[in-house]
């Protein structure tokens, strides 16, 4: 198992150093450069910046000197907030981004997986198909429209929570965010859950299990959840993925100082040294979550590991 | 990209289950399954009518999409007017920018899904059809791809390409072939054992011919429902990438910058947000319908339950 | 794992003891973007300028108007020629740590500022200063040699380049707020760290979550402190202005500096009097490309310029109200009446026919239009206006296509002279009427149209040496007229203040500089 994570861990140096690469020319081909702006500056004051960034010099020399940086562990510095290197902002963004994703994940999980074994054991009723219906529109409204009429509804009209910010931490002001990273995730995992667990219920083990007069609770308990809950642990991987990148949106409209917004903001600005930065830190991120799911995978299920 | 996995399990799954049946009274059967599916067929005829009036529906209506009604900004729904659908903050009539905005998020759509079909197939057809180590490593390949952060590199390539959405989306498109390539490729190596393919090798075809004229034929059935699937994918990302602002340029427009510009004036104007808005989410709901009908269609397995 | 949980931990505790804080008086202002920096001399935006006056304070200050008033320095006098100003430094001015502030701290951010190495983006500013511009390309070494001197701890000595006199005005302006060489001595580059930087104003900054907020809090070693009411400001970083006014609506925010056009009609009715839209001292303006034909016609510039119907964009197409502007140097300026666009009362049927027939004379007519690209950086308005322009201009016979790129590279490109017609924008960094007139002086990186005029550049820079107000008033006015009736460029309006003020916060004076320091504010329970 030991031996197994650690090629895995392995394989992604090279992925991470050809993205790093790819992503440090795209970037120089955009055209604009980090201190064009609504006020044009002198081009000696143009000179004096591009000089301290290093980027008066060759473009391959510049990349040489930023991934023997990156080997270091530095990430360089960020030209739209010289108070910070792209570390120090990293490491302030993250713990937000991580408690937002974190608990959209496991909300997401758990109610979609209880929404998909309820539909699976009462399947063709009117509560399934109204549930599916529900859980339809989270999928297909974007959530960029979701969160201003969540906003609109809780925060102003009825008053029960805040419009945005992160206020003290207390989980008021995860509520509204967090249900907008959820909803179509909640809308895939119960479909996931739904189909492998009606094909569970049917299989022989179950309805040997019913011969055998066992409860409802007790087979789904015992019998089915385990087998059904395969796919959608293969589903999982790529969404704690797509958690961090969707809290683009959720960021930026909840005012929420995650990394999320970093991302976007750095782009338009030019600000190379942020751009690979987040790209950076999100493929690593990506990559050891995509990991633990399938050690645990794995855990679950041993005919993995002898593959 | 998120619903990578979960198209791909739906889609392999399918594919597994009887291949025996052989392929044309497949194709049969799953079209008279897909007649019987109601909801699958309302969806269809829904799609249909969309599709038909953001063809046409430009060419009915008296308000071009981007001439101002210097009488009327940001005027209500009316009948009186003519504007039905209210007219925009420019004094634009809705009714002719939300029609042009679905032909448009359509098309961007088809271009996606066309360059991953495209590029899907042929991959996943070579690596399955050669397969030894050059399958290998062209499979490593692409569960390379997949550790990436997909969007922050849309983002990227928005930033580059701006100005030109086709492009923009064929770029996309380019970044969606992955499982479509997974798919493609398992089920290559299992037609690749057929009878009729031993045939072809035997009179002398040369490889490129085998893929292309008998492995890729059969595989329409799960290259439909992917792509299928895709849609609905692509218009969900053209509307986020409309909200952070890289949406179609002005005077175009697209059913995600429509909603997107809507979304913030919804207390004030309305109906700038709901007609289409309304649009989309039938869109995207008739397409997920008609792929999920065709996913049941395809699925033997489906009829047991 | 165990920093990791710290980490986790930290943002909910240390927001848990701002939110203690909260409860002392603070002013919650929704302020735009993210601050780049808390430094002087890496900051532009007025989003940073907010902060940056609140918590350093330079010679001179701003009232609650924008008005100059005396600041650090209690007193100067200026030598017979206008070259030499001596400023008198206030008793017992010191930092937020204690230690005097001397005329040895301006000479150093003088000096730091100009210094290549510290690549200060708005050093410009100071050029007025003798030597500034050759330290600032490298072309003098010796930083000495700037034209600032400190006589002794107290007295400050600032020689220029040539008279100038609009200078003392330009001393409020973040760009030469003394730096504390103490802390700059002792930390490095590490001296703007929330937990080693020392300020001098009004306000000391205490925490700073990117992406979040700044907090400021009142400095009690400051001269005025006694009569700053407000304890604590925080500063929002926001940039979607339609999340803010939700937030602002619920409560969490005291003073919007933005808002979404579309909401004032609603805001009126129902926040009646918070939001405040007053015109100010800066322009929305095309600019168009003089260079190239067939703009190079001044006549075809004059169509174009004609066939804006002016009038309609503030009130219809913002909805907003701005004033159309039919001259170059925005009303309001000291010392100076703008000159004024000749056809600028025509009925605007005439002006649409009077630019038919100019495009006609140039052998552009409705079925053989003049086609060319309107350029414009992403925001909704911008977009709005140039929709709204394109469709005046078709039915004179211009065949508009719009060309949206995000603002890098739309002044990247437009700084380079790669435009027909392209938005663009300037406000009054200082309170005169030469903010306005060099963006038109050949050779100015901000003229983007490359308008080049002999006279024009002849006049200007005559007024610039020019002591006698009165005198160089009617230069730069002649200037002014020069390129009005040449359509060197086409004003469209008077950008508005547009702030959303609760009205708990007294003492908010509206004025056309956008200048309201927290020192003057005061908050009701």
């Amino acid at each position: 198992m030991i031996k197994y994570a650690f090629n895995r861990l392995l394989t992604t140096i090279p992925v991470l150093w050809i993205a790093i690469t790819v992503c440090f020319f795209i970037l120089r081909m955009a055209p604009g450069g980090p201190f064009d702006g609504d006020r044009p500056l002198p081009e000696a004051i143009k000179a004096n910046l591009a000089a301290h960034y290093n980027l008066d010099k060759p473009l391959i020399e510049q990349y040489f000197i930023y991934v023997g940086n990156v080997l270091q562990g530095n990430l360089g510095p960020s030209f739209t907030t010289p108070d910070f290197t792209v570390s120090e902002q990293l490491a302030v963004g993250l713990p937000y981004t991580l408690i937002l994703g974190g608990a959209a994940f496991f909300v997401s999980l758990v109610i979609g997986v209880a929404i998909g074994v309820y539909g699976a054991l009462k399947r063709n009723s009117y509560p399934d198909h109204i549930l599916a219906a529900i859980v339809l529109m989270g999928l297909v409204v974007p959530g960029f429209l979701v969160a201003p009429i969540l906003q609109l509804i809780f925060g102003l009209k009825l008053n029960w929570l805040p419009v945005g910010g992160w206020g003290d931490g207390s989980i008021s002001y995860l509520v509204l965010p967090v249900t907008v990273l959820c909803l179509p995730h909640i809308a895939r995992i119960s479909r996931l859950t739904r189909g492998s667990m009606i094909e569970a219920l049917n299989s022989n083990a179950i309805r040997t299990a019913y011969s055998k007069g066992l409860s409802d609770t007790a087979i789904v308990w015992r019998h089915a959840l385990r087998p059904a809950m395969m796919p959608v642990l293969s589903y999982l991987g790529p969404a704690a993925g797509f958690l961090l990148t969707g809290s683009l949106v959720v960021e930026s409209i909840f005012g929420i100082p995650g990394i999320g917004r970093y991302f976007i903001n750095a782009a338009l600005n030019r600000d190379y040294g942020m751009v690979l930065g987040t790209v950076v830190f999100y493929m690593v991120l990506i990559m050891v979550l995509n990991l633990l799911v399938d050690i645990f995978y794995a855990w679950l299920d041993p005919r993995v590991r002898t593959r | 990209m998120s619903i990578r996995s979960l198209k791909e399990n739906i889609v392999e799954d399918t594919f597994t289950a009887d291949k025996e049946t052989g392929g044309r009274s497949l194709m049969q059967s799953a079209a008279l399954r897909f007649y019987r599916n109601k909801a699958a067929m309302l969806s269809l005829i829904i799609l249909c009518l969309l599709i038909l009036s953001a063809i046409f529906g430009p060419y009915l209506i008296p308000f071009g999409y981007e001439d101002p009604d210097w009488a009327a900004f940001r005027s209500p729904p009316s009948w009186d007017s003519g504007h039905y659908f209210g007219t925009d903050q420019n004094g634009r009539d809705l009714l002719a920018r939300t029609l042009y905005g679905t032909r448009i998020s359509l098309l961007v759509a088809l271009v996606a899904t066309v360059v991953s079909v495209v590029i899907g197939v042929s991959y996943g057809a070579v690596a399955g059809y050669i397969g030894g180590s050059i399958d290998q490593a062209m499979m490593r390949f692409v569960d390379i791809m997949y550790a990436l952060p997909y969007i922050l590199f849309v983002i990227l390539l928005m930033v580059i390409f701006g100005r030109n959405v086709f492009l923009l989306f064929a770029a996309i498109g380019a970044l969606e072939w992955l499982t479509m390539a997974r798919i493609v490729r398992g089920q290559t190596l299992s037609i690749k054992e057929r009878e009729f393919i031993e045939a072809a090798r035997a009179t002398g075809l040369s490889t490129s011919a085998i893929i292309f004229k008998h492995i890729v034929p059969n595989l329409t059935g799960p290259v439909v429902i992917y792509a299928a699937l895709t849609i609905p994918e692509i218009i969900a990302t053209e509307s986020f990438l409309s909200y952070l602002g890289f949406g179609v340029q002005e005077p175009l427009t697209s059913l995600g910058t429509l909603i997107a510009d809507g979304a913030g004036v919804m207390e004030v104007l309305p109906w700038l947000l709901f007609f289409p808005a309304g649009v989309l989410v039938t869109l995207l709901i008739s397409l997920l319908f008609v792929g999920d009908g065709l996913r049941d269609a395809f699925d033997a397995k489906e009829l047991k339950r | 794992m165990q920093k990791l949980f710290s980490r986790l931990i930290l943002p909910i505790s240390f927001l848990i003891l701002s939110f203690g804080q909260a409860q002392a008086n603070t002013l919650n202002i929704h302020n735009g973007s993210d601050p780049a920096s808390l430094d002087p001399h890496k900051v532009s935006g007025n989003w940073e300028d907010r902060i940056v006056s609140d918590v350093f304070e330079g010679l001179v200050a701003e009232d609650n108007t924008g008005g100059t008033i005396p600041g650090q320095a209690e007193s100067w006098t200026v030598s017979d020629d206008g070259l030499v100003y001596t400023f008198k430094l206030r008793d017992g001015i010191v930092w937020s740590d204690g230690k005097p502030v001397t005329a040895g701290d301006f000479v150093f951010g003088f000096q730091r500022l100009m210094n290549p190495e510290t690549a200060a983006g708005y050093a410009y500013i100071q050029y007025l200063v003798k030597n500034a511009k050759a330290i600032n390309k490298g072309e003098i070494k010796d930083l000495n040699e700037l034209g600032v001197k400190a006589l002794d701890d107290k007295t400050l000595e600032i020689t220029l380049e040539s008279p100038t006199p609009y200078f003392v005005g330009t001393l409020a302006h973040f760009t030469t707020f003394p730096i504390p060489k103490h802390v700059v001595d002792a930390k490095g580059s590490e001296w703007i760290k929330i937990d080693n930087i020392v300020t001098n104003g009004p306000y000391t900054p205490t925490e700073w979550v990117p992406g979040s907020h700044v907090l400021t809090s009142k400095n009690d070693k400051y001269y005025g402190a006694d009569k700053v009411s407000i304890d604590n400001v925080k500063f929002f970083a926001l940039d979607d202005t339609t999340a803010a006014l939700k937030r602002y609506r619920a409560g969490e925010f005291d003073i919007m500096t933005d808002f979404p056009t579309d909401q004032y009609e609603w805001m009126q009715k129902n926040l009646p009097g918070q939001a405040q839209v007053v015109p100010s001292a800066s322009l929305y303006y095309y600019s168009v490309n003089t260079q190239k034909a067939p703009f190079d016609n001044a006549d075809v510039r004059k169509a174009l310029s004609m066939g804006i119907n002016r009038e309609v964009i503030g009130p219809q197409v913002l909805g907003t109200g701005e004033i159309a502007a039919y001259s170059w140097v925005p009303p309001g300026l000291a010392n100076y009446t703008s000159a004024q666009i000749t056809w600028k009362d025509l009925p605007y049927g005439e002006k649409v026919a009077e630019a038919k027939k100019l495009l006609a004379k140039a052998g552009f007519t409705k079925d053989k239009p003049l086609k060319l690209q309107l350029r414009y950086n992403t925001n909704d308005n911008h977009k709005r206006i140039a929709v709204a322009i394109a469709s005046m201009w078709k039915p004179i016979g211009v065949q508009v296509e719009l060309y949206n790129t995000e603002t890098k590279v739309h002044y990247a490109e437009i700084g380079q002279g790669i435009l027909d017609v392209a938005r663009a924008g300037w406000g009054a960094d200082y309170n005169d009427a030469d903010v306005f007139l060099k963006l038109l002086r050949s050779g100015t990186p901000y003229n983007y149209g490359r308008y080049s005029n002999k006279e024009y550049d002849a006049l200007v820079n005559k007024a610039n040496v020019t002591s006698d107000v009165a005198e160089r008033a009617k230069l730069l006015q002649q200037a002014e007229q020069i390129a009005l009736d040449e359509s060197a460029s086409f004003p469209i309006y008077y950008t508005a203040t547009k702030n959303v003020v609760s009205p708990k916060i007294k003492g908010f004076e509206n004025n056309p500089f956008d200048i309201h320091p927290s020192r003057w504010l005061t908050k009701e329970d």
